[in-house]
């Protein structure tokens, strides 16, 4: 490996680095705006000045390439000159408006001028004044304060593939905005103030909230998709004020969506504090004695093969097993955690998950969509599918059409006939998807729901068994799941083999032969209310709610340590950031006060014995935050027979999708600008 | 008011004429086929050809849709380059070099002779519509200063009793001749011949 010596220190680097990396190998910080790793290099902030032996002048160092026998300096006089310098002239148009901007405490412009800035300033003239812009409901701007350094410039248009912010004009009139002022249309819009160093773009909804060190930091995990993003939970006593991204390069990397950030105002609205009884036809509140005794008679007074539960969206593995078990008790296995009709084999765990890894993508050489939207199923996944395509030019193929994705894809048909024709080998495509290496096939819950979702699957697993391409190294098969719960729940076998081939769960709920329905943080399954008796027990008053004759509150995923499985089979663990709100209990508390009425104490779980047998009963466990553990498919033919199927994927509300961004405002106004800009168009 | 700001009319639509059609197709054949963009600048220029000497919103979007660009890029670019106006101008758009050698052969005069005669701010169109001035860094014509440009032509070799008679000409709308106003032929030397009778070169 070739050599740089930097301050006298020797270092081997990687061909292709800048010298700016190479300082970060010899652990030199460099001080600098525009330069970030995950972005283009721009060097136009000039903060990263060094001295280079036989260069009269400092160079840029995030723009030099690193050569043999470079001789680096970063702490001399020359050096600091010129960062002082430079910070002058970053400082001659920057407002003195720390006090009341959002970003102090966590500013770099503030943290550098302060280690490698000079303490006054040789400007006597007048500030240049810039006008606010509107850039959306989550994009509060303070243009004045901006160094023009074009992180978000630079993000928008590589790494959301929304080219709609730009610099306008030149020199002094140089402005950041975007095109007249429109809300960006992106679901990844909000990382630009994660990223702008100074204060010119901040959170909106955060504003004057909070300074960033009185805030309680947990390091926790996302639930508003199956990806599993890794948040940090952001509190001030009880209240979440704001969720930021946790860089993890397996997952996703330094950005998450906008949903997973500022989904966390719906946790201080419509929240569940005490248990309600529904009386009068109308839900009062009560204790929880009350509460559990009403719900203690119910299950005593009706038929164990009766009672059904359902497992929603963002519940965790915990509270999961104890809500089996607790069904166990009561002699029921109707228990189900899909919102609809869709195929599951669980006998196998590739079977349930999207085994190319997500970071995978970026190996791949051919990516198949089928009847998925990825942009508003999994973010975060989308955002790596244009990665991919963006610096590896990976070719992109669906069948349906999910919309715009950001980047350029082939739709192949939207029928499941044009599927038979390519696993048939009669079509062009077949050749194409053969002769690649690693490829990735996506299939979406929206397949997996039609009649003929049976066929897709088990025919593409058959023909990616059978071209070898399920292997330890490269597994093409993949499913992506919506919902946080998904893959997890399908580990813990919540269905019974027998609902999961023939929905017997969804059969029965239609023809009303239930006569108790245990909601568990349920709010998205569709069904009629007849004469049900519905327990609902979750966070937020919400569609499960309002349905419900027993209402049981219990806390929301920032308030209660749990472990989700992302849909890679990922185990990741959600802290505890905040305390549930008034009367709520952790679900499997509620259960426990069940099982002692029932008289069965012997059942009773403790949280640390929950989590010792969920991690037992997971198929393929390796260990907290790592990929399962890979095990040869034993292919089992599954016969099955063709149906042609018209392939819609099914569009999602994206910013209502369950029930915390549901009572979100931010959300509701984000979607409110996406609904009306859709409707006008985007051409005006 | 700056040319660099979004004019508040706009007109609906803008559609290249046949002609600039033809000129627009004859433009992209110097681009390979990938680089299509790179024709966005000649297109920004037939457009504000085309559009009384400035370009609306509407022909933004359309040489975006034209070049398969996002609509901000071809804003970003319209805004950078000073020749490109987003607002209306004069008929005759004067554009007075104030830059050191014109200044200190009196560009300020000229300003002052604009302001009274035309419209006390730049960019501003003049009573009867027909007129516009702005101040522009220097047009590379030192040698004859001071001068103005009127839309393709350079007015030279300027003092202020030229300067009112071609401005009172554009305000009658009839635009006096181009060139230099001390008789000088382009930029050659006012006399013929050196004081020692050699003639120049």
């Amino acid at each position: 490996m070739p050599k740089i010596n930097i301050n006298g220190q020797e270092i081997e680097f990687e061909k292709g680095m800048t010298v700016l990396q190479a300082c970060e190998l010899a652990h030199v910080e460099i001080p600098r705006f525009c330069y970030h790793e995950k972005l283009s290099i721009a060097g136009n902030c000039r903060m990263c000045l060094v001295e280079m032996e036989k260069s009269s002048k400092p160079i840029a160092s995030c723009a030099m390439p690193a050569v043999e026998g470079m001789n680096i300096k970063t702490n001399t006089a020359f050096v600091e000159k010129a960062r002082k310098g430079v910070m002058e002239f970053l400082l001659a148009n920057h407002p003195l408006d720390c006090p009341v901007c959002d970003q102090g405490g966590e500013c770099d412009l503030q943290d550098q001028s302060m280690f490698y800035g000079i303490d006054k300033s040789r400007f006597v003239e007048n500030k240049r004044q810039v006008k606010e812009k509107y850039m959306g409901p989550l994009i509060k701007t303070q243009m004045t304060r901006c160094i023009h350094c074009t992180r978000c410039v630079r993000f928008a248009t590589e790494v959301a593939g929304v080219p709609e912010i730009c610099a306008i004009g030149r020199g002094e009139n140089m402005e950041i905005t975007t095109y007249l002022e429109k809300a960006m249309e992106s679901e990844l819009s909000a990382n630009v103030i994660d990223l702008c160093p100074v204060g010119a773009l901040t959170s909106k909804p955060y504003a004057f909230e909070a300074r960033p060190w009185e805030l309680k930091k947990t390091e926790s995990i996302d639930v508003m998709d199956a990806v599993g993003s890794n948040i940090r939970v952001d509190s001030y006593n009880w209240e979440v004020k704001r969720i930021l991204p946790r860089l993890n390069n397996e997952i996703n990397e330094e950005w998450i969506s906008d949903k997973t950030r500022y989904s966390c105002d719906g946790l201080l609205k419509q929240r569940l504090d005490a248990p309600y009884i529904k009386k009068d036809n109308r839900l009062q509140k009560s204790s929880w004695e009350e509460a559990i005794d009403l719900v203690f008679n119910k299950i005593k007074a009706i038929n164990s093969n009766e009672i059904a539960g359902h497992i929603g969206d963002m519940v965790n593995l915990e509270n999961a097993l104890a809500f089996k078990k607790l069904f166990k008790i009561l002699n029921s296995n109707n228990i189900e955690f899909r919102e609809k009709k869709f195929y599951v084999n669980s006998s196998e765990k590739i079977n349930y998950l999207f085994n190319s890894s997500i970071r995978g993508i970026e190996d791949s050489d051919l990516i198949l969509l089928i009847g998925t939207n990825p942009r508003h199923e999994a973010t975060m996944l989308n955002a790596r599918i244009r990665k991919a395509y963006v610096q590896k030019k990976t070719p992109i193929f669906s069948i349906g059409n999910p919309g715009d994705l950001t980047y350029d894809y082939t739709i192949l048909g939207n029928k499941s006939d044009d599927i038979k024709k390519i696993l048939n080998k009669e079509v062009e495509f077949s050749k194409k998807l053969l002769s690649s290496k690693k490829p990735i096939i996506i299939i979406g819950e929206s397949t997996l729901s039609l009649k003929s979702g049976k066929y897709i699957f088990e025919e593409v697993k058959n023909f990616l068994n059978k071209n070898n391409f399920i292997k330890k190294d490269w597994n093409a098969l993949n499913f992506l799941p919506q919902n946080a719960s998904t893959v997890g729940l399908i580990d813990l076998k919540i269905l019974s083999k027998e609902n999961e081939k023939d929905y017997s769960f969804f059969k029965k709920l239609n023809n009303s032969e239930f006569k108790l329905l245990y909601l568990l943080g349920s709010d998205n399954l569709e069904f009629k209310k007849n004469n049900e008796f519905i327990i609902y027990q979750g966070s937020h008053g919400d569609r499960g709610a309002e349905i419900a004759d027993v209402v049981l509150p219990s806390p929301a995923y920032t308030e209660q340590n749990g472990l989700y499985e992302n849909l890679e089979g990922r185990i990741q663990e959600c802290k505890k950031a905040s305390y549930p709100i008034g009367e709520a209990l952790e679900d499997w508390k509620i259960f426990n006060l069940i099982i002692k009425k029932l008289n069965k104490t012997e059942d009773l779980s403790t949280f640390n014995l929950l989590r010792k047998e969920v991690l037992n009963s997971i198929p393929n466990f390796s260990k907290l935050n790592e990929l399962p553990v890979y095990k040869d498919s034993f292919n089992k033919n599954n016969e099955t027979n063709f149906i042609s199927d018209d392939i819609l994927i099914k569009e999602l509300d994206y910013f209502y999708t369950n029930s915390i961004s549901r009572a979100s405002k931010t959300m509701s106004e984000c979607r409110q600008i996406t609904r009306s800009s859709k409707k006008t168009g985007t051409d005006n | 008011m700056s040319l660099k700001q979004v004019h508040s009319e706009q007109p609906k639509e803008f559609k290249f004429s046949n002609e600039n059609l033809i000129k627009a197709e004859e433009i992209l054949k110097r681009y390979p086929e990938k680089n299509r963009k790179s024709a966005v600048m000649p297109f920004l220029y037939l457009a504000q050809r085309q559009n009384n000497n400035w370009i609306p919103l509407a022909a933004l979007k359309y040489i975006a849709k034209y070049l398969s660009m996002p609509y901000i890029s071809v804003y970003e670019i319209a805004t950078f380059y000073t020749m490109y106006n987003l607002a209306p101008v004069g008929k005759h758009f004067v554009q007075v070099c104030t830059t050191t050698p014109c200044l200190i052969r009196g560009a300020d005069k000229i300003v002052k002779l604009c302001k009274e005669k035309i419209s006390p701010n730049e960019n501003k169109l003049s009573k009867d519509g027909i007129c516009s001035w702005m101040e522009v860094e220097c047009l590379g014509a030192c040698v004859s200063a001071p001068m103005i440009q009127i839309n393709d032509d350079y007015y030279e070799d300027l003092d202020e009793k030229s300067t009112i008679e071609i401005l009172d000409s554009l305000i009658k709308d009839k635009p006096l001749k181009p060139g230099s106003y001390r008789g000088r032929k382009n930029t050659a030397p006012e006399k013929k011949q050196l004081k020692n009778g050699e003639n120049y070169a």
